[in-house]
C-alpha cells in the first residue's frame, strides 16, 4: 500500500452523513434496490445495526458491507464493476458485499450517467479513494481502541490485525467508533499488484434476480393506484397533433382520461438531452396495458403536416452529393494532398454508406412518475438522470430539490435512453392526471420515435507511389446532422499527406448517439477501404497497418493524432498470433480489422466458412488494450455483446424512410441478429499493461464490420459498400 | 369482462379481464407476476415466452380465452422447492445476461427445448433458439449455457 492519492473528487462524496440506525438509509430506495448479493445463491445474514461511513458505503455490526453502486446500470456490467472498486480498496472479502443502486444525488456523486463508456475510467480514482478511505477510518479507530500506530495495522477480508500484539478484529466490531472520526484527507491505496477483487472474475450481481424473473426493470414497476398511460405520436417526421377525436377510447373499459401534452412549450429551456422530434402527443389514460393500447387504437387523430415528408432516397441522393464537394475549410490537412494525388502512381477511391439505425433496446422506453402539488417522483430507466431531472423541474414548474430520480436496472440503452422524453412526459402525464402513472411505449412507438443512428456516406482516397508507399489520404464524410469523420484519429498522423473533410445534412428526422456513435460507421469505412489498399499495395494488411504505425510512432505526422500508435500496434500483434495469421484451413476465409475508440484499442479477426452456400461467421479472435480489467468476466461479456451487436447491425438493420414515415415498426419488418447468424465462437483477449482503465462497453463494436467485410470479400471475391450487407444478398455468394 | 380460470404454476388463479387479453398482460398487470417480459407484442422477439402444457408459447399472441385449463409455468415457477432449474443455474455459471431483459424468454426456451431433446447439438439449439432475440448479443453464452445445461440434466 504506497500510493497516496489527494482525491480531487468532490469532497461532499466524503463527508460522513450520519451513522444510521438498523437500515435506515440515507438513498430513497424502494423494491427495486433490494439487497442483491453478489454471487449466485446462499444468503447473507443482514446485520441488526449499520454505520455509513461515506456516500458509498456503510458497515454492518457483523462485517457485511453495502455498497451503492452511483451510475445507471443498462446492462454494461457497472452495477457488478464500480461496487468491486470499492470492496477492493476497502479490503473486505466480495462474499460479504451487498450491492444497492444509489438513486440520483449530485451531492454525493458525481457524473451519475450511463455513455461514452466511462462509468469505470471516470469513477476509478473516486471509487478507489471511498474504499480506501473508509478502510483508513475503521484503522484508526481499532488503532485508538487498542492504542497501537495505525501505521502498525494491516487488513485482510474485512479483518484488522496487529502483528505486534496479536489482536485481529472484523469491521463491524470497530464500524461505530470509525463512523464519527473526521474523513482523512489523505489516505493510502493499494499497489495494482496487490489487487485480489479486481482483475478476478465476479458473477453479475443482478443474475440470480434476472434468471428467476424478480422485478428489477422500469416496466416491473408497480405501485398501489397506478395508472397506465400510453402516448401516440405523429406517424412521419415533420408532423404534429392537429386534433383529436376520444369518444370511442373514452367509451372503452378501463379507460379514464386522454389528452396532449406538450413537452416544448414556448420558452422552455432545453437540455442536450432533449433530443425529440414528437413533442406533443396524444395521450390514453387507463387501469391495464391491453385496455391502454386497444384505445389508443382507437382514437381518431388528425395530424398536419410542419415541414417537409423525407424519403430515405433523397436522404442518399443528398449525401451522395455533398461527399463530391470539396469544403471550405477542411477538417484536418497536413503537407500537400493535392500533390500527392497528382504524383500517385496509383489511386483508390472507394465510398461506403449506411443507413438510418434505431436503438432498439428489448425494453421499450417507459418511466413511472408521481407528482404531487409540491413534489415529484421519478423512477425508471434513464441513461441521464441529472439532465432528466433539469428538464422536469423546468417543464413541472417545480425545484429540482423536491424533484427525486430512482434509476432501475435497463433493459438495454445503446444510447437511447440518454434522450429522456419518455421520462418527462410520464412526469407531466401525472401532474395532469393527477395520480401514480407508468407511461409505456409500445414496440412501434418506440421504433417509430427516432433518435437514430444517423445515415451516414463517406468518400475515402489513397494515393500510392510507385513503391506502394501511401504517400496521400483523403477521407470526406457526410451524414444526417453531421459527419462520421474523426479527423485526428489513424492514420491521420501516419501519412504525410492528409486531408480531411467534414459535411453535415440538415433533416427533421431526430439522431443521436447509438453505441459508439460515429465510430460505428466510420470504423468499417475505414478499415475495410485500408484492407483495399493493402491488396493495391501487394501488402499483408496487418503487416501495412503495423508500418503505418510504426511511421505515426517514431516520425508521427501533425500534433493532435488522437492515439497511441503503440498500444494500437498492440492489439494487432497480440491478434495476429493469437489466431496464427496466414494458417487457415481450407474453406475458411478470414478478415481482420482494429480500431480506436473510447480511450480503448481493439482489433478482431474474423474467421468465415460457407454452409449451403451462405457465409457464417465460425469464430473471432479479439485484442483489446482497455488498461486494468476490472472484472474479466463483464469485460469479455462486454467485447462478444459488442461485436455480434456489430455484425448483426452491418448485415442485416437497417431503418428506411417513405414520405416522413419509418418503414420498420416492429421486428417482422427489422431485422435484429439472431441465434442463427451468431458466431458459433469467440476469444478475447485482454492486454496486462497496468495503465488506469478505459472504455469497454461501446470499443468492441466498431472495428467488427470490416473484419466480416473484409472476411466476406476473401469468400465470395466481392467487397462491400453498403450497409446493410445484406442488401447485396447476391454479393454475399 | 369476463372471469377465467388459471393454473399458473401449479396454482388456480382466478382473473377478471377483457377476453382478448394476452396472457402476458394478464401476468404482468392483473396478477403482478412481471418476470415474463413485453417486448414487441407480435410474437418475433421471444422475450415473453412462457409454457403452455410444457411448449414454448410467446404470451403476448396468446388470449386469455383461449387457454382454457392448461397448465401454464411461468419463469417464476421454473424453480422449485429443491432449487432453480438447472438452465437458471447454467445460465448463471455462464454468466450469460448483460442487460438480463431477455433472458427469462431465452431460458423459458431452453428449457422447453431441453425437455424435448435432452442433448441438442448446436444446430438444434440455434434453430430453437431463434425465435429469441438478444439485443446484448449474448448469444454465444445462451448456447453454451444450454449446453451446460444439458449435461446437468442427462
Amino acid at each position: 500500500m504506497t500510493t497516496n492519492i489527494n482525491s480531487k473528487h468532490n469532497r461532499r462524496s466524503f463527508l460522513k452523513i450520519s451513522t444510521v440506525a438498523g437500515g435506515g438509509l440515507v438513498l430513497g430506495l424502494n423494491m427495486l434496490t433490494s439487497c442483491q448479493r453478489p454471487g449466485a445463491s446462499d444468503e447473507i445474514e443482514m446485520p441488526e445495526e449499520w454505520f455509513e461511513m461515506n456516500a458509498y458505503l456503510k458497515v454492518g455490526d457483523n462485517g457485511v458491507v453495502t455498497i451503492y453502486s452511483p451510475n445507471p446500470e443498462i446492462g454494461q456490467n457497472v452495477k457488478t464493476a464500480m461496487p468491486m472498486i470499492v470492496a477492493e480498496e476497502l479490503d473486505v472479502d466480495w462474499k460479504n458485499v451487498v450491492v444497492e443502486q444509489a438513486g440520483l444525488d449530485t451531492d454525493k456523486y458525481s457524473r451519475q450517467l450511463a455513455g461514452g463508456s466511462q462509468s469505470i475510467r471516470q469513477g476509478w480514482n473516486g471509487l478507489r479513494k471511498a474504499g480506501a478511505t473508509a478502510r483508513h477510518m475503521l484503522l484508526m479507530a481499532a488503532a485508538e481502541q487498542w492504542d497501537v500506530p495505525v501505521e502498525e495495522l494491516t487488513t485482510a477480508n474485512g479483518m484488522i490485525m496487529h502483528e505486534g500484539s496479536g489482536q485481529k478484529m472484523g469491521y463491524g466490531e470497530v464500524a461505530s467508533a470509525a463512523g464519527q472520526l473526521q474523513v482523512p484527507e489523505e489516505v493510502p491505496m493499494k499497489d495494482a499488484k496487490d489487487f485480489n477483487i479486481i482483475g478476478t472474475p465476479t458473477l453479475n450481481v443482478d443474475g440470480k434476480a434476472i434468471v428467476t424473473g424478480e422485478p428489477l426493470f422500469g416496466l416491473d414497476v408497480q405501485r398501489e393506484g397506478m395508472l397506465i398511460a400510453m402516448a401516440e405520436h405523429a406517424p412521419a417526421f415533420g408532423m404534429t397533433v392537429k386534433n383529436f377525436d376520444a369518444s370511442d377510447a373514452l367509451a372503452m373499459p378501463g379507460i379514464k382520461d386522454v389528452f396532449t401534452i406538450n413537452t416544448r412549450p414556448e420558452g422552455a429551456e432545453q437540455q442536450w438531452s432533449d433530443v425529440n422530434a414528437f413533442p406533443e402527443l396524444v395521450v390514453v389514460v387507463g387501469e391495464t396495458t391491453w385496455q391502454v393500447m386497444k384505445a389508443k387504437k382507437a382514437l381518431k387523430i388528425e395530424w398536419e403536416k410542419t415541414s417537409d415528408l423525407e424519403n430515405t432516397a433523397n436522404h442518399e441522393t443528398a449525401l451522395a452529393q455533398l461527399i463530391e464537394q470539396p469544403t471550405a475549410e477542411p477538417a484536418r490537412r497536413d503537407g500537400n494532398p493535392e500533390k500527392a494525388f497528382a504524383d500517385a502512381a496509383q489511386v483508390i477511391e472507394r465510398t461506403y454508406s449506411a443507413p438510418f439505425l434505431a436503438h432498439n433496446p428489448m425494453e421499450p422506453m417507459n418511466f413511472f412518475a408521481h407528482v404531487t402539488d409540491d413534489k415529484a417522483e421519478l423512477l425508471g430507466p434513464i441513461q441521464t438522470p441529472q439532465y432528466l431531472r433539469m428538464t422536469a423541474s423546468e417543464l413541472l414548474g417545480m425545484p429540482e430539490d423536491n424533484i427525486s430520480i430512482m434509476m432501475t436496472r435497463m433493459g438495454g440503452g445503446f444510447g437511447r435512453r440518454l434522450y429522456g422524453h419518455f421520462g418527462v412526459e410520464a412526469a407531466l402525464i401525472s401532474q395532469k392526471a393527477k395520480a401514480p402513472v407508468k407511461l409505456v411505449y409500445s414496440r412501434e412507438d418506440d421504433m417509430t420515435n427516432g433518435v437514430y443512428r444517423p445515415a451516414y456516406k463517406v468518400k475515402y482516397r489513397a494515393a500510392l507511389d510507385a513503391d506502394n508507399n501511401l504517400i496521400g489520404f483523403h477521407v470526406r464524410g457526410a451524414g444526417v446532422h453531421g459527419s462520421p469523420v474523426f479527423q485526428n484519429r489513424f492514420p491521420a498522423g501516419a501519412v504525410d499527406n492528409y486531408l480531411a473533410e467534414n459535411h453535415g445534412l440538415e433533416s427533421n428526422v431526430s439522431t443521436g448517439a447509438w453505441r459508439a456513435p460515429r465510430s460505428n460507421f466510420i470504423a468499417g469505412a475505414e478499415q475495410s477501404f485500408l484492407d483495399e489498399v493493402a491488396e493495391a499495395a501487394g501488402k499483408d494488411p496487418i503487416e501495412m497497418r503495423l508500418e503505418l504505425f510504426e511511421r505515426a510512432q517514431s516520425n508521427p505526422v501533425g500534433e493532435n493524432n488522437d492515439y497511441d500508435a503503440e498500444r494500437y500496434a498492440g492489439v494487432l500483434k497480440l491478434v495476429k498470433e493469437k489466431c496464427n495469421w496466414g494458417t487457415e484451413a481450407d474453406g475458411t476465409y478470414r478478415g481482420v480489422s482494429a480500431y480506436y475508440c473510447h480511450n480503448s484499442y481493439v482489433a478482431q479477426v474474423v474467421d468465415i466458412v460457407k454452409e449451403n452456400g451462405k457465409p457464417r461467421v465460425n469464430k473471432v479472435w479479439c485484442a483489446v488494450d482497455c488498461g486494468i480489467v476490472v472484472n474479466p468476466e463483464g469485460a469479455k461479456n462486454q467485447i462478444e455483446g459488442g461485436l455480434v451487436d456489430g455484425i448483426g447491425h452491418a448485415m442485416f438493420s437497417a431503418l428506411t424512410l417513405k414520405e416522413g414515415r419509418p418503414e420498420q415498426q416492429n421486428f417482422d419488418s427489422y431485422r435484429l441478429i439472431r441465434h442463427t447468424e451468431a458466431p458459433r465462437e469467440i476469444e478475447t483477449h485482454f492486454v496486462d499493461n497496468g495503465i488506469d482503465p478505459t472504455g469497454l462497453g461501446e470499443p468492441g463494436l466498431p472495428p467488427i464490420q470490416a473484419a466480416v467485410a473484409n472476411a466476406l470479400y476473401k469468400a465470395t471475391g466481392n467487397r462491400l459498400y453498403k450497409q446493410p450487407f445484406v442488401q447485396e444478398e447476391e454479393l454475399l455468394g | 369482462m369476463a372471469t377465467f380460470d388459471l393454473n399458473i404454476n401449479g396454482t388456480n388463479q382466478q382473473v377478471d379481464v377483457d377476453p382478448d387479453t394476452p396472457i402476458l398482460w394478464v401476468l404482468r398487470d392483473s396478477l403482478k407476476m412481471v418476470g415474463t417480459k413485453y417486448g414487441c407484442g407480435i410474437g418475433q422477439c421471444g422475450a415473453c415466452t412462457i409454457h403452455v402444457d410444457g411448449s414454448a408459447i410467446r404470451s403476448c399472441s396468446l388470449p386469455v380465452s383461449s387457454v382454457g385449463d392448461k397448465k401454464i409455468t411461468t419463469i417464476e415457477g421454473l424453480a422449485t422447492d429443491r432449487g432453480l432449474n438447472a438452465v437458471q443455474e447454467a445460465w448463471l455459471e455462464e454468466d450469460v445476461a448483460q442487460c438480463g431483459y431477455c433472458q427469462a424468454g431465452q431460458i423459458m426456451s431452453a428449457a422447453a427445448l431441453l425437455k424435448e431433446n435432452k442433448n441438442p447439438d448446436d444446430a438444434q439449439i440455434e434453430s430453437a433458439m431463434a425465435g429469441n432475440i438478444c439485443r446484448c448479443g449474448t448469444y454465444v453464452r445462451i448456447k453454451k449455457a444450454v449446453r451446460s445445461a444439458a449435461g446437468k440434466m442427462g
